[in-house]
């Protein structure tokens, strides 16, 4: 590289060195010592530079070379991003464990992407040579994967006149495709891929509004609690209150285009667990294997602290690309604390006066700069497309006011706080319904109204507000006992527990019910409402409310959200008819044998 | 470089050494210092600047005279030599023998550090232990390769339920052949000694490593121990096939020393003094459990963990519940009203109890089965407390089965012998006994085949 320097380390703290380097820029990628090690320059002082290293520095000396590569960290964007798993600096960990084993060795050279493999590339018509070419403009597309087409973009900044554009065939990545003549008369060779720098947002021509939810297949979140596509979701609890599992539900049954599964400073495991499951499910919305979208990045827990904070970056980017081709993409990051935490401990050790809990002053604008990265955009090609951001946040000791959960609550739009009551009881997703908010109830209401039915909003209300008496009762009872509630009163907790067993509830691992469509869903929430409405009224008849409680039918309602799939909503609607039958049949008898008593 | 001694100990302070004028000091390099009395002193170095180290004492700074204090840098990061041998043997926190026995010659040095197990080469635990223990098994299911810690609290006995799963643990029908590393840091020496009883009682002493740090030993020690006691557990599991157990004692003394070297560092504290990188740095040893593909061994994990005051949302107990994959929880109430294993169900979880159980592995009805269990049990606490504020005279027909549904549980379930060892089977059988004692209305978490199989209609109570 032209602008590539030289230094020398004089200084190793961890994952922080000090190297002497004059003219070194801040933001640039270095290689460090004899060990080859990655890292970025966070801070200049003077001559000397301030590095955090992507990789561990034990056996580091003193006076070891380090080499400037004159850019900063970017990512690689083209063919063969799908379906992969990258680390946090986007080398791709699959092809490590080909080359290196069972353990991450220390100063790989890889790519991201694989240079050999060749995707057959189709141009786009009507370009012929002399057309005007304009950044993000579409050059042609790559099929690649069943369900996704990867459309080549000219890289963003790119302007000028098309020399010539390759015709049909099989290409590899380096392979010059299109060439372009800007207005400075420089030649630009286009490839299949091109390079990113991970801390600047990719442009767009103008942002726009949300318009319909992700439906995302979980009732708590869809029916109570929706985000929008391009909206910025949080996800916060204590740990084992479910927050992986929410992410993963998300990123299997969503309807998004694109999924980016992020791992920040978490477990091994739970990587494995997503690429040895996403391949035998079907995404209920194409019917195809669900890996075919999805892409994932792990820093996990054990591997180096610094990269952890860049593996955010990295996804979004990664995001963005994808966005600027016309996709609505979901991006989740698990844990957006562990990303935070990476800031502090390099905070730490560059001595910035620490604010709260450790964390320096500037916690607050990186969390809302990171999260101002999603949301829905006109493309610079003129289409729209979408980005998606769901944040883990885990809380120590569960405490919500500590600065990331809290910090977070300012910036997102869409808050599901996860309840260590709720998680300790077994109920499934723990997403508590007092906590949590939704500011796009709206808009998603107009999409239920046109899709589903135009009363979804006042039976979502309706729920909720059962839900509230349901805790202001509960109060009541734990003061002065149940003798204190009228018959009305108690069968309001009766219907409370229903909302929650029947439709609340629902778990990850009940394969009919892992994923709910938006029909069953409400279907489910009619049932249950319409079953508490008819209850009240059969009460005012003199019906005793442990009769309705014991009642057959309250046992199979709560089972009947695992007894049918999404797909047998005839069976559901029989069963619903099944019932308000059985209630018809005691309202007469009551009716009857009140008007006998009068 | 390393056979040159270096007399410029220039400071010495909480179990950190500084060197000045030594040039090219390797990051993370192993140190050998002979002090004042021509003891032997062994340290890593945590600072390498121009002219300027850092040096961590793992048995301590304690009356070191800075002008009679040699240092050698050793050239080579912390290793511990691994070989068949260790089986049967006992070291110190760096190890070294501890048993009056040579040290291990004959095998390889390996760092011990290790590095990150590659995700993409890792398979998903999924072969169900049966510890025996019926709140284990049945609720929190153990599989080889988890991370599966003890939460206890000072005079509770995870101790004993240590080394009772110690003792049973094996797949369903299969002998026990769990090789196991012990590894202790900052225990007493009647804790150290009821372990290695109990180990040679169950006759497994030959399938023991043990790594211990005794309480009056130097704190700074407790800091290398587990990374030791791993890096021979990856030994034993990666290249020698073995299954191996882990218990590590008590991870709350690992952390407390760390944080007394990292507030003499004067890193900065993120809470109650700890330092921010206690996450990152319990992470490290914990995810080195595991499987990983075309291996047969596995690390298995069962590391204690005391809470300080009880408190579980203290940052040891908190950090700890991130990163494994969930918690046993025992309670101190429990324990006062003389229940053996006290174990807490509520707050308990295994994480990667789903795909360890039910029709291929334990039975099919398992995972619905706890699911129920844990839903009554939460109404049986609700119905608990109401009957504190009210009295249980006052309460319903309902609540009041939900109290005995309760009591019975703790004493028939969660309560067992220490010498007794229940199959999964009994365990589920056990759990229908109680699970009977309701109407099958009642139970909407059981499917309704599983009623039909295993529910005891006839002792119904009304
Ligand atoms: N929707 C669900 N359906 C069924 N089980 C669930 C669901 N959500 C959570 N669980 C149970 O709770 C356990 C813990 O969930 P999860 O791993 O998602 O917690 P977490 O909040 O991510 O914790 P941590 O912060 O420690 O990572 C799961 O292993 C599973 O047993
Ligand atoms: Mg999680």
């Amino acid at each position: 590289m032209s602008d590539a320097r030289n230094g020398h380390i004089r200084e190793i703290n961890g994952p922080i060195l000090r190297i002497h380097m004059p003219g070194a820029r801040n933001g640039e990628q270095v290689r460090i010592g004899s060990l080859d090690i990655v890292g970025e320059i966070i801070a200049l002082e003077g001559d000397d530079a301030i590095v955090q290293a992507y990789e561990s520095t034990e056996g580091l000396r003193p006076g070891e070379e380090v080499e400037g590569l004159g850019h900063p960290l970017t990512v690689e964007l083209g063919p063969g991003l799908l379906q992969g798993i990258f680390d946090g600096v986007q080398r791709p960990l699959d092809v490590i464990a080909g080359l290196a084993g069972d353990n991450i060795p220390r100063g790989l050279r890889i790519d991201s992407l694989d240079r050999t493999r060749e995707w057959a590339f189709v141009p786009r018509e009507g370009l012929e040579p002399g057309t005007p070419i304009n950044p993000g403009e579409r050059l042609g597309a790559v099929q690649e994967t069943e369900t996704i087409e990867h459309r080549i973009l000219v890289p963003p900044g790119i302007r000028g006149e098309l020399i010539d554009l390759a015709p049909a065939g099989d290409y590899c990545l380096e392979k010059t495709i299109a060439r372009v003549r800007d207005k400075h008369g420089d030649v630009h060779k286009l490839k299949l891929f091109h390079r990113w720098p991970v801390r600047v947002p990719r442009p767009y021509t103008q942002r726009d509004h949300g318009v319909e939810p992700l439906i995302t297949g979980q009732r708590i979140l869809d029916t109570f609690f929706p985000l929008l596509k391009g909206g910025k979701g949080a996800v916060p609890g204590p740990f084992g209150a479910g927050k992986t599992m929410v992410q993963q539900q998300v990123a299997r049954w969503s309807n998004a285009d694109i999924v980016i599964y992020v791992g920040c400073g978490e477990r091994g495991n739970e990587l494995v667990d997503v690429l040895e499951s996403f391949p035998q499910l079907q995404d209920p919305n194409t019917g195809r294997g669900m890996m075919e979208r999805t892409l994932l990045v792990a820093n996990t827990s054990n591997m180096p602290v610094v990269a952890r904070e860049a593996s955010i970056y990295v996804g979004m980017t990664m995001a963005e690309y994808f966005r600027d081709q016309g996709y609505d993409v979901v991006m989740l990051a698990d844990s957006t604390s562990r990303w935070a935490e990476a800031l502090r401990e390099v905070a730490g050790r560059l001595g910035h006066m620490p604010v709260e809990e450790g964390y320096p002053a500037y916690l607050g604008s990186r969390l809302a700069a990171a999260y101002e990265r999603a949301g829905r955009v006109e493309t610079l090609d003129g289409g729209r497309g979408s980005v998606t951001l769901i944040g883990a946040v885990s809380p120590p000791g569960g405490d919500f006011s500590e600065p990331v959960t809290s910090h977070t609550k300012e910036i997102i739009g869409t808050f599901w706080a996860l309840s260590k009551e709720l998680a300790d009881a077994r109920h499934y997703p723990s997403v508590d319904w007092v906590d949590s908010f939704s500011q796009d109830v709206a808009v998603a209401a107009g999409w239920w109204a046109q899709n589903i039915s135009g009363a979804w909003v006042k039976r979502r209300t309706e729920a909720l507000a059962l839900l509230a008496r349901d805790a202001e009762l509960s109060r009541i009872v734990n003061l002065v006992g149940p003798e204190a509630l009228s018959s009305a009163q108690r069968w309001e907790l009766e219907g409370a527990s229903l909302v929650k067993e029947a439709v609340l509830q629902q778990s990850a691992l009940d394969e009919a019910d892992a994923y709910c469509s938006p029909h069953k869903q409400f279907e489910l929430l009619e049932l249950v409402m319409q079953v508490f409405d008819r209850g009240k009224e059969l009460i005012t008849l003199g019906a005793p409310v442990q009769e309705l409680a014991e009642h057959p039918v309250m046992a199979r309602i709560r089972r009947a959200k695992s007894t049918w799939r999404s797909d047998e909503s005839e069976q559901l609607a029989a069963f619903a008819s099944e019932v308000y039958q059985a209630l018809a049949g005691l309202r007469s008898e009551y009716a009857s044998s009140q008007e006998s008593a009068s | 470089m390393s056979d040159v001694e270096y007399r410029r100990a220039t400071a010495a302070q909480g179990g950190l050494l500084v060197v000045k004028g030594v040039e090219k000091v390797a990051f993370g390099d192993r140190v050998r210092i002979r002090d004042h009395q021509g003891r032997q002193r062994n340290g890593q170095v945590i600072l390498a600047a121009e002219g300027e180290t850092l040096i961590q004492v793992f048995e301590g700074t304690e009356d070191i005279d800075l002008d009679n204090t040699w240092v050698r840098f050793l050239d080579q990061s912390l290793t511990v030599t691994v070989s068949p041998g260790l089986l049967g043997r006992v070291f110190n926190g760096i190890g070294e023998p501890r048993d009056g026995r040579p040290p291990i010659v004959d095998g390889e040095a390996r760092g011990i550090n290790g590095s990150a197990i590659n995700p993409a080469a890792r398979n998903y635990p999924r072969e169900f232990i049966q510890t025996g223990i019926s709140t284990i098994d049945g609720l929190n299911s153990l599989v080889r390769g988890q991370k599966l810690p003890i939460f206890s609290g000072s005079g509770l006995p995870h101790n004993r339920l240590a080394a009772q799963i110690v003792r049973q643990a094996r797949l369903p029908g299969e002998a026990s052949n769990f090789a196991i590393v012990f590894a202790a840091m900052g225990v007493s020496y009647t804790d150290a000694r009821f372990f290695r009883e109990s180990f040679s009682d169950s006759g497994v002493l030959g399938n023991v490593v043990m790594f211990i740090n005794h309480a009056d030993d130097p704190p700074v020690e407790r800091l290398a121990l587990p990374r030791v006691a791993l890096t021979a557990a990856e030994y034993l599991a990666f290249d020698l096939d073995r299954h191996v157990l882990v218990v590590m004692t008590d991870m709350t003394h690992y952390a407390e020393a760390l944080r007394e070297v990292a507030t003499a560092k004067g890193d900065v504290p993120a809470r109650k003094g700890y330092p921010g990188y206690l996450y990152s740095d319990l992470a490290e040893i914990y995810e080195r459990s595991g499987r990983i593909r075309n291996r047969h061994g596995s690390v298995t994990m069962v590391p204690v963990v005391s809470m300080p005051s009880d408190d579980i949302t203290h940052p040891i107990p908190d950090l700890t519940g991130y990163i494994t994959e969930g918690q046993i929880v025992l309670s101190r109430e429990l324990n006062n009203q003389g229940i053996y294993p006290p174990v807490d169900i509520a707050p308990s979880l295994s994480r990667l109890m789903k795909d360890g159980i039910g029709k291929d592995d334990t039975r099919d009805d398992h995972p619905r089965v706890a699911n129920q269990l844990y839903a009554l049990y939460a109404k049986a606490q609700e119905a608990r407390n109401l009957a504190s504020i009210i009295g249980a005279e006052e309460l319903s027909a309902r609540d009041q089965r939900y109290l005995e549904f309760a009591r019975d549980f703790d004493k028939q379930f969660v309560a067992q012998g220490e010498d007794e060892n229940r199959s999964i089977i009994e365990t589920l059988n056990l759990a229908w006994e109680l699970l009977s004692r309701f109407p099958r209305e009642a139970l909407t978490r059981v499917s309704e085949t599983d009623l039909a199989h295993y529910h005891r209609s006839g002792e119904k109570v009304a």
